[in-house]
């Protein structure tokens, strides 16, 4: 059993080095169009905020399977998580190299002039403790604290949302299904943690 | 004395890009060893990309007189021509759909023929007119003009047309014709963009410009690029270059043309009036509220030779359209 999680950890870890394996390949093949920089910035940023989906849906999809199957995606979780800050990281460097050359100075004008940007930065910044802060020692070190810090998470999801919104040009398809998405997926916490203390309150009733 | 002129020849004959194209992939796929397997099916490809860098020929050529290659010419340039595989298969024509290849992947279903372009205001001779009218009345010549677009990425294109001055003298413009507007073919079932419920462009697209700029010897009417008919995706049968301008000025298949006395409402303006001015002339200073337009693509760019560059005032043809707008703050004129 416990040699399955591991062997199914490790294929869930490849599955998600997948889009970044067949990006750097298409890039080393030329094979982006003529604007490269243009296209893995636009794909990292969307691998982000699609993983970023991944993640919040993980605990409504435990508590949907619960009693119906034996599967657990718990586990899964922190690798989703922390693959969700590794494309984070990635679409901030390769926005960084490719769109700007590493010219500090644009960097830092464009960080603070463009709003877009600005909540985008502050999204990967605030992941960044939360993957720190994801191996077993650090959750045994924070106790409590761990599951405060991790709250965070959804801060960083409206800021993708504002990052994806403030965006819009002449279509906001994409804006308004990931919007939808992180809606509902923060909705279903919110409904969630509003029954689970009526349940317990109606226990210490009883 | 014997002088050999530097713009004598092409920079992008001097370097074919199919060769360089190879050399990167070259280098790129020796590197990597293992990969040696997908080397043969990457070779395949290479060699299918390098033949799609010349314009295909089910597009009719065209008769044309050259552009003068002089330096001095202001319809010429000396600069590195973009590959016609990356003019015809990234661009933006929103009624395709909003990536850069869906109108190359998309374009296909339009039908361009036949044509008709209405024209209508203030103007002495209004009406249908058929394409054909209107071409046997232009004669077809080439330019060779830089294409920025508002994205801060930039091409250099050999377009097929004639100037748009010429053709708008043709209809008679009266005294009251202060500017001129133009519309694209709204036509759902052929233009799949048109059919997303998401989009936030009222169809038709519309542009408009003044009319003196419009009848500034740069303003070009397209009806081709490398020296054949101009491909669906890139706005045939007939699409507005204009080359001082973002290229979304540059409206594709074009079927009104209306004179009026007042400023028409553009596309872009209605959609974000803070973003997307009248005139979209390029310019370094001014930059769009979400990104910086000091700079600019060249394309095709890689990753790691970005080829960025400078992006110039009036996308470098001040000399011949600065006169437009003396005394105009163009801060707030954008």
């Amino acid at each position: 059993m416990k040699s399955s999680l591991r062997r199914n950890k490790w294929a869930l870890i490849l599955l998600l080095a997948l889009p970044a394996i067949g990006l750097s390949y298409a890039a080393a093949m030329n094979q982006l169009g003529p604007d490269p920089a243009d296209v893995l910035v636009a794909e990292t940023g969307e691998w982000t905020i699609r993983l970023l989906c991944l993640t919040l849906f993980i605990s409504p999809l435990a508590s949907l399977l619960r009693s119906r199957s034996s599967f657990r995606p718990l586990p899964y979780r922190r690798i989703i998580g922390v693959a969700t800050w590794v494309y984070g990281v990635l679409h901030l460097l390769c926005y960084s190299a490719f769109l700007l050359a590493f010219q500090w100075g644009d960097i830092g004008a464009e960080l603070i002039e463009r709003p877009y940007i600005t909540v985008g930065f502050a999204a990967v910044l605030l992941m960044t403790p939360l993957a720190i802060t994801s191996t077993d020692g650090m959750v045994r070190k924070l106790k409590k604290r761990w599951k405060s810090l991790h709250k965070l998470i959804y801060i960083v999801a409206l800021l993708a949302v504002a990052h994806i919104v403030w965006q819009i040009r002449s279509d906001a398809g994409e804006a308004i299904v990931y919007s939808l998405i992180i809606a509902c997926l923060l909705l279903w916490r919110f409904v969630d943690s509003r029954r689970a203390k009526a349940l317990s309150l109606r226990s210490t009733i009883n | 004395m014997l002088i050999t002129k530097p713009n004598d020849v092409l920079s992008s004959e001097i370097t074919p890009e199919s060769v360089y194209l190879n050399r990167r992939k070259f280098v790129g796929a020796s590197g990597s060893l293992l990969l040696g397997g997908a080397l043969a099916a990457c070779g395949k490809t290479e060699q299918a990309e390098a033949k799609v860098s010349e314009p295909p020929s089910d597009l009719a050529a065209l008769e044309f007189s050259a552009v003068k290659k002089d330096a001095a010419n202001p319809f010429y340039t000396t600069e590195a021509l973009t590959p016609y595989a990356d003019v015809a298969r990234y661009n933006n024509f929103y009624e395709f759909g909003t990536g850069k290849d869906d109108p190359y992947k998309y374009a296909s279903a339009l039908t361009t023929n036949p044509w008709q372009v209405k024209v209508d205001g203030e103007v002495a001779k209004p009406g249908t007119y058929n394409l054909e009218d209107i071409l046997a009345k232009n004669p077809l010549e080439e330019r060779i003009y830089r294409l920025r677009c508002v994205e801060a990425w930039s091409m250099v294109i050999p377009w097929v047309g004639f100037p748009l001055g010429a053709m708008l003298q043709q209809f008679e413009p009266t005294s009251d014709a202060k500017y001129v507007k133009f519309e694209t073919l709204v036509r759902k079932e052929e233009m799949r963009g048109q059919r997303s419920f998401s989009s936030t462009i009222d169809w038709p697209y519309e542009e408009g410009l003044r009319m003196d700029e419009a009848m500034h010897p740069l303003s070009f009417m397209a009806t081709g690029l490398y020296g054949r008919e101009i491909p669906k995706q890139n706005g045939a049968p007939l699409r507005l270059v204009m080359p001082w301008k973002y290229g979304f000025k540059s409206i594709k298949s074009i079927v009104r043309i209306s004179f009026s006395k007042r400023q028409p409402a553009t596309s872009w303006q209605q959609i974000a009036p803070h973003e997307y001015g009248f005139y979209a002339n390029v310019n370094p200073e001014v930059d769009h509220p979400r990104w910086s337009q000091a700079s600019e693509r060249r394309l095709p760019s890689s990753l790691f030779e970005p080829n960025r560059i400078e992006t110039r005032l009036f996308n470098g043809y001040a000399e011949q359209v600065a006169g437009l707008y003396s005394g105009m703050n163009l801060v707030r004129y954008y």
